[in-house]
């Protein structure tokens, strides 16, 4: 099986800011999973990501997208496997100099060599893939918070990437808008076979679309639970299980309830 | 029973029976005092300190308080308080102040010491350091440009074109004009003592032309677009918009600080040449109502000064000084902190930059153009 796996972890420390948050993290992803990255605020889920994605160098193991090493390699080796993800980051990052579509279009220029026609083309279906019809010649900063979100989710999938970090989508959201928003990544998962990767804190988040969900432990420093939620949440540590219970609690909370217009 | 403090109603009443104590709380409370309470001399390790609540009328957070810290005052001392006889709300809130560990989770320290390998700390680079590299990363987007293989997009130089230039014209046409009128007082009252009132203009004119319009340019610049620059900057840092770019790989010096710094160099000369002939207009009433020059001699004189040498030197400073304020404020900027303090401290850190280097260029140029015999 480790083959066949898109992303794989081994042995990583992560530091910020000179600070080893999180170390001995071994996990992989496997193609078409949703894995979701839980644990409480502060114990180091958007560091692994901002790793993950190659900003910052980790202080001890590797990260291999589809078996290539993400911080070692020449630079033309690394563009290829930047191309192959898309970061949706926690505050959206849409540059806000620029219009959505222009936003959208950046990365398509930057890497591909379609007419601008199609790019804007694709833009458009994009951005309508997330519910923003019609938004492709508004600035960032015109949008709610909930449609920054989208916007950025759908920057994220400018390339169409195999594989798709989202940092915290959910927070700063009202409870249905956040719901909405997991229920459009179980469906670009669903549609567009993408893989991936999200940090949360937004224990509804993690019934509602995660496939396995992987628990980071402040106090450990490192992951002490791996497993599908319903795992973690009958069998995982009791840190853990204390953790999700105060998200099942309310069960009901399903996407299912905001049943979205256009899919 | 031995009573320690009397002035009971109120005073806290310490009475201890054996080993153990009792605290009896006045009815309104011990109140609220800077000083820490005073534990009694005999009180030993190992004894229970019991809190009489009865007589308390109220309690509010101030008493919440005084509790907390004479219970760590006695849990230094090896004592312990008893608060069962408090009401069931103050029991609560002490009780919610109290550090506690999960059942299940082992002592955090203890995990910390024995999971986490001292981590080797590299020292900080410093800022000149930071500065130095920042200039070299510059140089090397500059290279690629040149070469054509820059991720800039001509439009986002055109668009700082626009923000930068037409909108900084008026205010550098104002300051020259009057740096203008200002050196042709000076200069009149100056040059009018040994009755050489008709070279007034030639100090106008080289001073305007070869340093003060350049340097004028660079200091409105510095407050009005690398001020600007840090901000919008800064505020992309805050907001992940650096990370989005650097995460598809676009180097973000080749993409926000290329268009900014050429934008800058391509309005420069324009604004430095308007505000040189500001200047030099400007001298002209005052050379003419307050010295009697005549219109004639004055521009006669100004021709005469204006050697090609002032010129490039002139613009060649100045072109300095914008590029020195484009650098300084991209630099704060791209180095600012992730917060919106971060970017008013870049802001501020990029004008006080800009003027410093602004200056030390002034100084550094005119010295070495000076013992070049130009």
């Amino acid at each position: 099986m480790a083959t066949t796996a898109l992303l794989q972890v081994q042995g990583l420390a992560v530091q910020a800011g000179g600070v080893r948050v999180q170390q001995g993290l071994d996990f992989e992803v496997q193609r078409g999973e949703v894995l979701v990255v839980v644990g409480p605020s502060g114990c180091g889920k958007s560091t692994l990501l901002r790793h993950l994605v190659g900003l910052e160098r980790p202080a001890a193991g590797r990260v291999l997208l589809d078996g290539h090493d993400l911080h070692h390699g020449d630079e033309a080796a690394l563009a290829a496997l930047r191309r192959r993800f898309g970061v949706m980051f926690q505050a959206g990052a849409l540059w806000s100099s620029m219009t959505l579509g222009q936003n959208l279009m950046l990365p398509m220029r930057l890497f591909t060599a379609l007419p601008a026609a199609e790019c804007a083309r694709r833009a458009r279906f994009k951005l309508a893939l997330v519910g923003l019809q019609g938004g492709f010649e508004l600035m960032p900063a015109q949008l709610s918070g909930g449609m920054r979100k989208r916007a950025a989710l759908a920057r994220a999938l400018a390339l169409d990437p195999e594989l798709l970090f989202l940092d915290e989508p959910g927070s700063g959201l009202d409870p249905p808008n956040a719901a909405r928003l997991d229920e459009l990544v179980l469906h670009l998962r669903h549609y567009l076979g993408t893989t991936v990767v999200m940090v949360t804190h937004e224990i509804t988040s993690v019934f509602a679309v995660a496939d396995r969900a992987l628990y980071l432990d402040e106090h450990a420093k490192t992951m002490t639970a791996l497993g599908t939620p319903d795992e973690l949440l009958r069998h995982g540590p009791l840190a853990v299980r204390q953790f999700l219970q105060r998200g099942a609690a309310p069960a009901p909370a399903g996407p299912d309830r905001h049943p979205r217009g256009s899919a | 029973m031995i009573a320690v403090a009397a002035d009971a109603g109120l005073q806290p009443v310490w009475q201890h029976t054996g080993p153990h104590w009792t605290l009896t709380l006045p009815a309104a409370g011990p109140g609220q005092r800077g000083e820490p309470t005073p534990l009694p001399r005999d009180l030993a390790a190992g004894a229970r300190v019991v809190v009489d609540g009865a007589p308390l009328q109220a309690w509010d957070a101030a008493l919440a308080a005084w509790l907390f810290e004479l219970a760590e005052a006695l849990r230094q001392r090896g004592a312990a308080l008893q608060t069962e006889t408090l009401p069931a709300g103050l029991q609560a809130v002490l009780a919610l102040a109290q550090p506690t560990a999960l059942a299940d989770n082992p002592a955090p320290d203890a995990l910390r010491a024995a999971a986490l390998p001292a981590l080797p700390r590299g020292r900080a680079p410093s800022q000149a350091a930071i500065t130095v590299a920042f200039f070299g990363e510059v140089l090397l987007a500059l290279g690629r440009w040149l070469r054509g293989r820059s991720a800039m997009r001509g439009a986002d130089v055109l668009q700082q074109l626009d923000l930068t230039g037409p909108r900084s014209l008026p205010i550098v046409l104002l300051s020259c004009a009057l740096i203008g009128l200002m050196l042709a007082y000076m200069g009149g009252a100056q040059l009018g003592r040994i009755g050489a009132q008709n070279f007034l203009a030639d100090v106008v004119t080289v001073g305007m032309v070869r340093e003060l319009a350049g340097m004028m340019t660079g200091i409105i610049l510095a407050g009005r677009v690398g001020s600007a620059f840090a901000a919008q900057l800064a505020t992309m840092k805050a907001g992940e918009e650096i990370d989005a770019l650097r995460v598809l790989g676009v180097d973000p010096i080749s993409h926000l600080v290329l268009p900014r710094l050429l934008a800058l160099m391509g309005v420069a000369p324009v604004l430095i040449t308007f505000g040189a002939v500001a200047g030099v207009l400007a001298g002209w009433p005052a050379a003419v109502g307050a010295y009697g020059v005549t219109t004639a001699e004055y521009f006669n004189q100004c021709l005469r000064a204006l050697s090609f040498t002032h010129l490039w030197i002139g613009l060649f400073k100045g072109m300095l000084y914008v590029a020195l304020v484009a650098l300084a404020g991209c630099r704060e900027g791209l180095q600012a902190g992730r917060s919106a303090q971060a970017v008013g401290a870049a802001t501020t850190a990029a004008v006080v930059k800009g003027l410093l280097w602004i200056v030390a260029a002034a100084c550094g140029t005119t010295v070495i153009f000076t013992s070049l015999g130009y």
